[in-house]
């Protein structure tokens, strides 16, 4: 690959990369009402995409070999705990990591 | 209504804003590191990294793009599955075009740095009273994107060399995640929408695999909201 090619497949890359991110700003108007099934949809997705999010960064493991996904499992449960406890996310989500750090240094390598 | 653009009012913000980003600059400077070692194994010089990072902002895409680069080059197909990778950020838009209103200049910024990180803490996180609510969002995005960029690029400088274990340090995105679900989840009367996102997403991802779930996922999620919107509509208004 040349690199005016490298160029073009990066650029192409960053200008899809943004038109997915204004695709909606730039079909629904904010001055004209927006459909009630995008208002709708605005509403209904954000906890199926959290949802999906948690998934997303479990893709990789696997709890039929390797540990089992016991670290993964162990870190969500302490930084479930943590958070309903103190509803701090910076904690939880240290709690959480550094168990899992110490889980699969030391106790799963 | 206090003037909008003082300097005190965008110091508050940004002071409100750092705190809802640190657990992004663990995540963010680990992960651009990784993905800016990852180059660097490939020959790129951390130039590519540092304005990769920056122009296409979207780490899975930036780490396919590496693949692409070293690959014959095919602008369409580049393009194409470009869209389809970053597909997921469409939702966020449509989430966000009520919250985006009335911001001017900084909309677009907004909009430009909407990854699924800034997404989340923008959506989700309660914005104290008194706290510009344009400047909170922009410091986010700004923030966070200066974390992604800086991790890419000290990583495709400094290589290999890293001065401590960093094994499972990635777990601090499933982690952050792991909360925001479950801020979102307290914070809902009704949980369809959720467990809607849970079973689409497990049921994708064993049938298409890890590489290629996300989109079915979305279609599925889409499909399930559409045709339950008569039963769901009523519940999931006011969350």
């Amino acid at each position: 690959m040349t690199f005016f090619e490298q160029v073009v497949t990066i650029t192409l890359c960053a200008l899809a990369s943004v038109l997915t991110r204004a695709i909606p700003f730039l079909v629904f108007s904010p001055s004209k009402p927006t459909p009630a099934l995008v208002r709708y949809l605005g509403n209904a997705l954000p906890s199926a995409i959290f949802a999906m999010l948690v998934v997303y960064c479990l893709k990789n493991t696997s709890f039929i070999t390797g540990s089992h996904g016991i670290p993964e499992l162990v870190g969500i449960i302490c930084t479930v705990i943590t958070h309903l406890w103190l509803r701090q996310m910076l904690i939880s989500t240290l709690v959480g990591t550094v168990v899992y750090m110490l889980l699969v240094q030391k106790f799963f390598p | 209504m206090h003037n909008k653009n003082t300097y005190d009012t965008r110091i508050a913000a940004l002071k409100a804003a750092v705190p809802y980003t640190l657990p992004i600059l663990a995540g963010f400077l680990f992960l651009g590191m990784a993905y800016g070692v990852y180059m660097n194994a490939y020959g790129f010089s951390f130039v590519y990294p540092m304005i990769m990072s920056a122009v296409i902002f979207g780490g899975s895409l930036e780490f396919v793009a590496v693949s692409m680069l070293l690959s014959p080059f095919a602008p369409i197909a580049v393009f194409l599955l470009a869209l389809m990778i970053q597909a997921r950020h469409l939702f966020y838009g449509i989430a966000m075009l009520y919250r985006f209103k009335g911001l001017g200049w900084k909309r677009w910024y907004l909009i430009y740095g909407l990854c699924d990180e800034t997404f989340s803490i923008n959506y989700t996180a309660k914005i104290p009273q008194g706290i510009d609510r344009g400047w909170f969002m922009l410091w986010v995005t700004f923030l966070n994107q200066c974390y992604w960029v800086a991790g890419a690029t000290l990583g495709g400088l400094f290589g290999g060399f890293l001065p401590f274990d960093t094994k499972g340090l990635d777990f601090v995105m499933t982690a952050m995640f792991v909360v925001i679900f479950l801020e979102q989840w307290m914070h809902e009367k009704q949980h369809y929408t959720a467990g809607i996102g849970i079973l689409s997403a497990i049921i994708c991802l064993r049938v298409f695999g890890p590489d290629s779930f996300m989109l079915p996922t979305m279609i599925l999620i889409l499909g399930s909201l559409v045709l339950g919107r008569g039963f769901l509509e009523k519940k999931v208004q006011g969350t």
